[in-house]
C-alpha cells in the first residue's frame, strides 16, 4: 500500500480560501473545537489502520550548508520572503490509493476554525517512495 | 512452573555487574556477558529455578566471559591467555549501586550516553525499552550504548566518581519520563531510592524527595484528553498522598543533617518548594512567602544566578509576583531577557505575571509568544489556549461568549 505525507504549512501554498487570524486570537471555544478535531483525526486514522506517524514542527528554521574545508558550517535564518514555504507538521498515512489520501486530506482540511466554520486549509499531499 | 519475576531479576543486575567489574572485569565485556546470562535465565529458570539467583547469574556470566576470552585468544593465535582467571569477588553489597552509577555517569561520557548506560546497566532495562522511552530506533540506541561502553574501555573504574553528576543524570532520567511506554520517572525514583541506601549524602535524599513530591502531582497534570492542567487548577484530590508523605519524610531526614558549614543543596531546596505546593489544600492557601524564602536560598547557591541558574531566578520571579504583585515579578524577569528571552518558558512566566498584574492584553501577547517558541505539542496547545482565554476575558469580561450572538 502506498504511503503519503499530508503536510500542513505555517505559510506558503495557494492563496488561502479563508484567511483567518492566528489561533491565539480565536475564541477559546473555537480553539478547543479545533484541537478536539485534530485529536479525533489521529484516533480515526489509527482505528482505520491507516496511521503511520504524525509530527509537528516548531516555526524556527535555520538553513545550513557546508562551509568548505576547515570552515564552520554556514547558517542563515533569513532574510526569506514572508510567502516562503514553512512546513508546520504532517500525518504519514498508509492507504489503498491516491484517492483515499485526497479524501483524508480534505477531511483534515474541514477542521473547524473561528466561529466553528471549516478552515478550508490547503493540505500538501506527497507520496513517499517505497 | 512460573517464569522468573522480571522485577526481582532486574534488581539483581547492578549487584552482579558490580561484582564482576570490581574483581577486574572490563565493564563492556561484563555487561555483555550479563545480558547473555539474563537471557539464559529467562530460558532455563522456569524449568530449573536456581537456589541462589545471584550466584547463578555470576557463574553463567563468568563462563561467558571466559568463553569470550578464549575465542579472542584463539583469534589472535596466542597459546595462552594473558588474562588472569577472575579473582574472587570482594564486594560490599550496599555500595554496588553507587559504584555502578559512578561507572555509568563517568564524566567522559555525554549526558545522553550517561542516561542510556545508567538505564541499561543499573536499571536493567533492555535496549529496546530505552529506545522506546526516547523515541529513537533500537539500532540508534544500541549504537549509543556500545559507543559509551567503548569510551569506558580501559578507564580505571575504581575511583569514587562525582556524586553531583550521578544526581544530575538521575534527574535527567526523571524529567525525560513523562510519556511513553516505559515509566522512566518511576525508574528514576527507584534508582534514587537505591542511591539513598548507598550514601548518606543529604543531596541524594533531596533528589529523591524532589522526585517524589513532584511525581505525586502527576495524576492531576493532564486531563482525560491529554490537556495540561496548571497547578492552580489541578484536582488536588488526585494527588498521591502516600508519595507526598514519603517525600516529606525523606526531605526532613536530609534537612536534619544540615550544619552551619553544610547548608542544604539545590535538590533539597527545590524539594522544600515542592513540599509547600503539595501541602496547600487549595491554590489560594499556598504559602508563597515561605516559597519565596526558599527561592532566596536557591539563587545564592551560584555566584551569578542569572547566567548560571536562570531557571531558579525565573521560579523566584513567580514567587515574587505572588507575594509582592505581578509588576514586581515582571521586573525580576527583566534581567533574564538577555539569557533566556528567546525561550518559551520566559514568555509563559511573563504571561502569568501580567495576569497577576491585571494586564490581560499583555498576558495574551506573552502567552502567544511563548506558544510560538514551545517545542512540545501539549505545551504549545496549552499556551495557545492561555492566550485565547486571556484575550477573551479582556474582550468579554462578563463571561459572555467570545463568539458573540
Amino acid at each position: 500500500m502506498p504511503k503519503y505525507l499530508l503536510l500542513k504549512h505555517y505559510r506558503g501554498g495557494p492563496e488561502p480560501h479563508r484567511p483567518v487570524p492566528p489561533m491565539d486570537q480565536w475564541a477559546p471555544e473555537d480553539v478547543e473545537a479545533h484541537m478536539a478535531f485534530l485529536r479525533h483525526v489521529g484516533k480515526l486514522l489509527e482505528e482505520n489502520g491507516e496511521y503511520v506517524d504524525a509530527q509537528a514542527l516548531t516555526p524556527a528554521r535555520t538553513w545550513v550548508r557546508y562551509g568548505g574545508p576547515d570552515a564552520a558550517p554556514v547558517t542563515t535564518d533569513g532574510p526569506l520572503p514572508e510567502t516562503s514555504d514553512l512546513v508546520a507538521g504532517w500525518y504519514m498515512i498508509d492507504v489503498e490509493s491516491h484517492e483515499r489520501a485526497v479524501e483524508l486530506a480534505a477531511y483534515v482540511s474541514s477542521e473547524p476554525g473561528p466561529g466553528g466554520e471549516p478552515l478550508y486549509e490547503w493540505i500538501d499531499i506527497r507520496e513517499v517512495m517505497s | 512452573m512460573q517464569g522468573p519475576d522480571e522485577g526481582a531479576l532486574r534488581a539483581l543486575v547492578p549487584r552482579v555487574l558490580a561484582g564482576l567489574v570490581r574483581r577486574g572485569e572490563d565493564f563492556d565485556a561484563a555487561e555483555d556477558a550479563l545480558q547473555e546470562a539474563l537471557l539464559e535465565a529467562l530460558r532455563v529458570w522456569p524449568e530449573h529455578p536456581p537456589r541462589d539467583s545471584r550466584a547463578w547469574l555470576t557463574t553463567v556470566a563468568t563462563r561467558r566471559l571466559v568463553d569470550a576470552r578464549r575465542s579472542e585468544a584463539a583469534r589472535h593465535r596466542r597459546e595462552e591467555t594473558t588474562y588472569a582467571e577472575p579473582r574472587p569477588a570482594a564486594t560490599e553489597d550496599g555500595d554496588d549501586t553507587l559504584f555502578l552509577l559512578f561507572c555509568c555517569c563517568h564524566p567522559d561520557l555525554a549526558p545522553a550516553s550517561q542516561v542510556a548506560l545508567t538505564l541499561r546497566a543499573v536499571g536493567g532495562l533492555t535496549t529496546q525499552e530505552i529506545a522506546d522511552a526516547f523515541y529513537v530506533p533500537e539500532a540508534t540506541m544500541a549504537q549509543r550504548i556500545s559507543r559509551a561502553k567503548r569510551t569506558l574501555r580501559g578507564r580505571r573504574l575504581d575511583q569514587p566518581g562525582d556524586l553531583a553528576v550521578v544526581l544530575r543524570v538521575l534527574y535527567l532520567v526523571y524529567t525525560a519520563g513523562h510519556a511513553g511506554r516505559v515509566d522512566l520517572a518511576g525508574e528514576a525514583i527507584r534508582l534514587a531510592r537505591q542511591l539513598t541506601l548507598a550514601t548518606d549524602e543529604p543531596e541524594a535524599r533531596g533528589l529523591l524527595a524532589l522526585m517524589l513530591l513532584n511525581h505525586a502531582r502527576l495524576p492531576a497534570r493532564l486531563d482525560p484528553d491529554g490537556r495540561i492542567v496548571t497547578l492552580d487548577r489541578q484536582d488536588r484530590g488526585l494527588w498521591d498522598t502516600r508519595e507526598i508523605a514519603e517525600g516529606v519524610r525523606v526531605l526532613q531526614s536530609a534537612l536534619a543533617m544540615q550544619t552551619e558549614e553544610r547548608r542544604p543543596g539545590r535538590y533539597q531546596l527545590e524539594a522544600a518548594i515542592a513540599a509547600l505546593h503539595d501541602d496547600a489544600a487549595s491554590a489560594e492557601e499556598t504559602d508563597w512567602p515561605q516559597i519565596l524564602a526558599w527561592y532566596d536560598d536557591l539563587v545564592v547557591l551560584t555566584e551569578d544566578p542569572v547566567r548560571q541558574d536562570p531557571a531558579a531566578v525565573l521560579g523566584r520571579a513567580v514567587a515574587v509576583g505572588h507575594v509582592l504583585g505581578g509588576a514586581a515579578g515582571l521586573r525580576e524577569t527583566d534581567r533574564l531577557r538577555e539569557v533566556i528571552g528567546e525561550r518559551h518558558r520566559w514568555h509563559a512566566v511573563r504571561g502569568h505575571l501580567h495576569e497577576l498584574d491585571g494586564d490581560l492584553p499583555a498576558a495574551a501577547t506573552a502567552y502567544a509568544e511563548a506558544g510560538r517558541r514551545a517545542a512540545n505539542v501539549a505545551e504549545r496547545d496549552h499556551l495557545i489556549r492561555q492566550a485565547a482565554r486571556a484575550r477573551a476575558a479582556w474582550a468579554y469580561p462578563a463571561g459572555e461568549s467570545a463568539r458573540g450572538a
